[in-house]
């Protein structure tokens, strides 16, 4: 319960917010602040202050093919934000999600060309790798109680030493050759990869799937008892497990879901680009989480959405795509993360307080 | 676990009607051993429907042991525990619970970010819907959360609102009522006024109350004379682990409980000590209301204690 400080506060307040002695009622919360208390409605405003900023400040950007191309920047960030911040709500976060993308690419890759198999069957194989990847890490962290930064900076460590040597051992390069002439290539790559024409503007077909995920998961979250396990365990575990919600079974799935989410990236990247380079995929763990926490996901787990997250992807996807459109040195992304990840995290911090505290 | 536990509690009331006088929980001659350390010791304890069961006793007096027991996180080592008459070994709370027993902590009660309705029916969730288009029946859950709280008279406008922005008092009572709700026949009340202040804990009474009145048997853990005297039937004091006094409410005042409470026997022999050593006017310390109670046989620890 002391994980969960922002709502304590109740606990020392005075009873005088209501008649407490007289049959517990309590004052309904004026609708301002229960809006507020959404978790999803500060990254909303926040992500509509950068669109508004580069729309005023890179006049190209208000073309209609530099906004698919931010869409789609946004999205394959947006599409692994969304298990990751899944996870957060649960109260655990995983850093192998980054290198375990480039995994997923590569078992499918090498896999079809070194036995010269239709690619479904790698896109396949490397699914179920990708799942026994997240059930693995999940497992770990259930039956050893350690916490989840230990577990997967273990397997972090572990999946990029395996990208490098065995790509290197199986092809002798450092990235996996080209199977755009292979069997299936072209029916995975209309599902992963293609790309459709909206108004005479070129839309990734990334970009749907992002939202259609978003909305599988707003409704899972918030529709289903799993949604309702997915806040309890990482809200209060004891609590949870003492009522019956089955906690290693919630944690275990969350974690495969984020593998779900690295294989469907990585099987965007592999039928997108033809080829995989290895040593890839480092340090996007840290821009999931910072796109979940900028989207109200609370680190510490219990609080959050899944639609929070597609906007914090969509600020990521503006303003790296805004920088170059404004023509600034890109250089300066990072440190616009930086601060944007800052400033969302005071943001939410006030929000909560506000709209909990009576 | 979902919608068939769903008044449950009304079918079990009619079973236990009938038999109202037999106990639906009973210990006879319990008694727990971890390793070398003998916790708990020849307790007898019944719980009848409709009736509030208070054990008292300072910290490290088995009072944990006892409800570990009853609500199925320890099994007993020794003597017998009964269930509606028949002897039973629980291994997990979940068996406790499916005989209607139901432990509410102080701390393991809700998750203090989720909104009422949703602490309410956790773990046990109403759907409608089939295959993946199973879905929350959220209407229905919060309209029975609210049924089930207005019946516990506890009265919430918003339902949305996270539990941890409830007081303490109303918390423990969510807790409750959501025992009640999923069929629990007996009540296991772990210190419930333990962190609260004088006016929540009067909250917290009054639910123990109605709970009684809903022909609940409510076992009330606490160390407070005072709380127990307000709402028991029936008082059991424990001391190093053995039952130190068992009274029926018209068998003890609150005199004599606070007194047994606040150490006793003991008391008595430190006022011989002290008249000893001379400097204590022992003349003035208040007289000792000797119990008229019977005191379990086995049951002379004070001497033992140094």
């Amino acid at each position: 319960m002391s994980r969960t400080e922002p709502a304590e506060p109740a606990v020392g307040a005075p009873p005088a917010a209501g008649p407490v002695g007289s049959g517990g009622r309590t004052r309904q919360r004026p609708p301002a602040l229960r809006l507020l208390a959404r978790p999803e409605v500060g990254v909303f405003l926040g992500a509509l202050a950068v669109l508004v900023f580069f729309l005023i400040a890179a006049p190209s950007v208000r073309q209609g093919g530099s906004m698919a191309t931010v869409l789609y920047q946004s999205s394959t960030i947006g599409i692994m934000a969304l298990p990751v911040a899944l996870l957060m709500i649960g109260g655990e976060f995983d850093l192998s999600a980054g290198v375990a993308v480039v995994t997923s690419a590569l078992t499918a890759s090498m896999l079809s060309y070194q036995l010269t198999v239709n690619v479904w069957t790698g896109v396949l194989v490397a699914l179920l790798v990708s799942l026994g990847a997240g059930a693995f890490n999940g497992w770990m962290l259930v039956r050893t109680g350690l916490p989840s930064f230990l577990v997967t900076l273990g397997t972090f460590l572990i999946l990029q030493g395996v990208n490098l040597a065995v790509t290197k051992l199986v092809t002798g390069n450092v990235a996996t050759d080209d199977i755009s002439d292979m069997d299936g290539f072209d029916q995975a790559k209309a599902l992963f990869a293609s790309s459709f024409g909206v108004g005479g503007v070129q839309v990734k077909i990334t970009v749907v799937w992002w939202l259609v995920f978003a909305a599988l998961a707003t409704w899972v979250l918030l529709r289903t008892r799993y949604g309702n396990w997915v806040f309890a365990v990482g809200g209060d575990r004891e609590s949870a497990r003492a009522v019956g919600v089955p906690v290693t079974f919630t944690k275990v799935t969350l974690f495969m879901l984020v593998g779900f989410g690295a294989w469907f990236v990585g099987m965007h990247q592999l039928f997108s680009f033809n080829t995989v380079q290895s040593g890839e995929g480092v340090g996007q763990e840290l821009i999931y989480i910072a796109a979940a926490v900028i989207g109200g996901c609370l680190l510490t787990g219990g609080h959050g959405s899944a639609v929070g997250p597609v906007f914090g992807a969509f600020m990521f996807g503006m303003v790296n795509q805004g920088i170059v459109y404004a023509g600034w040195n890109p250089d300066w992304f990072k440190a616009f993360l930086g601060v944007m990840l800052l400033g969302a995290v005071l943001v939410n911090l006030w929000v909560r307080r506000t709209a909990i505290r009576r | 676990m979902t919608s068939e536990t769903t008044g449950t509690h009304a079918t079990v009331r009619e079973d236990t009607a009938p038999g109202a006088d037999r106990p639906v929980v009973e210990l006879r001659g319990a008694g727990k051993t971890y390793g070398t350390i003998r916790a708990l010791h020849g307790v007898d304890l019944a719980v009848h429907p409709g009736r509030v069961s208070c054990v008292l006793g300072d910290n490290g007096a088995g009072k944990s042991t006892l409800i570990k027991i009853i609500s199925g996180l320890h099994r007993h080592t020794e003597g017998e525990f009964l269930v509606d008459g028949a002897p039973v070994s629980f291994s997990s709370p979940r068996e406790a619970l499916d005989r209607g027993i139901a432990a509410v902590y102080q701390d393991l009660a809700t998750v203090p970010l989720m909104p009422v309705w949703r602490n309410f029916f956790l773990g046990s969730e109403l759907t409608k819907g089939t295959g993946p288009f199973r879905r929350l029946d959220i209407a229905r859950m919060k309209r029975t959360a609210d049924e089930e709280l207005r019946t516990m008279g506890i009265v919430l406008d918003d339902l949305e609102q996270p539990v941890g922005t409830l007081s303490g008092g109303q918390r423990q009572c969510v807790a409750i009522a959501r025992a009640v709700h999923f069929g629990a026949r007996v009540l296991i009340l772990d210190e419930p006024t333990a962190a609260l202040g004088v006016k929540q804990s009067g909250v917290v009474l009054k639910y123990i109350a109605a709970a009684r009145e809903r022909g609940l048997g409510v076992i009330f853990i606490t160390h407070n004379p005072h709380h127990a005297y307000m709402v028991g039937d029936h008082f059991s004091v424990l001391r190093l682990g053995t039952l130190e006094l068992s009274a029926a409410r018209s068998e003890i005042t609150l005199d004599t409980l606070t007194h047994h409470m606040a150490g006793g026997a003991e008391l008595t022999a430190l006022k011989h000590e002290l008249a000893r050593v001379g400097g204590v006017d022992v003349d003035e310390l208040p007289e000792d209301p000797e119990p008229s109670v019977q005191q379990p046989a086995a049951s002379d620890p004070v001497e033992g204690k140094s």
